[in-house]
């Protein structure tokens, strides 16, 4: 039996996976300036990983909600950067500033707002049908 | 000579029940835009509907307590995968655009089959009245 409120389901799980990649740019993008003495403590950007969720067989497998699995940390090498008169600079005169390129961020940032407005798109309509459904046979 | 609302209603109830699956197949394209290896499904809606309708298609038998029940009817009905337009490097196969518009075409006909029902009912409505 198929029916329109999984689409709740299935949007509003899109929704959360795109809030997840939405803040991790944001956290990445707030880091991007955080300069560190050492390599190692360098802030590392931060990227979600999605999957789909697979329906218990006999379901018909028409809905395929998504989740977040994991979110990964770039395994880049943090910029090293020439700043002798910087006081965390080691004895080289160097400090190591995060691997997040600020571009590349934004782009994401784009891609995840315009897929969750599309998502929004689609509780929206769906609602509409649903009301109407429920009004079926009154006029 | 009874009333029957399934000979009332006519295809229109079946079309709904198909119009309702295939929004749920577009809702979880779009919900995975962004999933890699994720592949968009879609219905054939003629061979669904004629499915749904108990016309055409072809179904399988039952003959052993064990057989397993066919979901959704058998050949016809079930989801299929896209061909993809423009595949992408991460496995993806939806085309946001493409199931938007199939999104919003769909939702159209949706109303246009509700429309069709409300029309069924009030026949039978100023039937049962009698005026």
């Amino acid at each position: 039996m198929s029916n329109l409120f999984k689409i709740f389901d299935v949007s509003g799980s899109a929704l959360s996976a795109q809030s997840v990649r939405l803040n991790s740019v944001a956290s990445n993008m707030a880091n991007a300036q955080v300069a560190s003495q050492t390599p190692e403590g360098a802030y590392r950007s931060k990227h979600p990983v999605f999957a789909s969720v697979l329906d218990a067989a006999g379901q018909g497998g028409s809905t395929t909600p998504v989740r977040v699995v994991g979110v990964l940390e770039s395994q880049a090498e943090p910029r090293a950067e020439f700043a002798p008169n910087h006081p965390l600079a080691d004895e080289q005169g160097y400090i190591y500033m995060p691997n997040v390129n600020v571009v590349e961020e934004m782009a994401n940032m784009i891609s995840a707002s315009r897929s969750y407005q599309n998502n929004v798109e689609v509780m929206n309509t769906t609602k509409q049908l649903l009301l109407r459904t429920l009004q079926l046979g009154q006029s | 000579m009874s009333l029957s609302f399934d000979k009332a209603l006519g295809v229109h109830a079946d079309a709904l029940r198909v119009r309702s699956q295939r929004l749920e197949l577009l809702a979880s394209n779009m919900a995975n835009a962004d999933t890699p290896n994720y592949k968009a499904r879609d219905i054939d809606f003629r061979a669904a509907l004629s499915q749904a309708s108990g016309q055409g298609g072809v179904g399988l038998a039952r003959t052993h307590a064990t057989h397993l029940p066919v979901q959704g009817g058998g050949v016809g009905g079930e989801p299929l995968y896209r061909v993809p337009n423009q595949p992408s490097l991460d496995g993806n196969t939806v085309d946001p655009q493409l199931e938007q518009a199939a999104f919003s075409e769909n939702a159209v006909q949706y109303q246009a089959s509700l429309d069709f029902l409300n029309a069924r009912f009030r026949g039978l409505r100023t039937a049962l009245k009698g005026e």
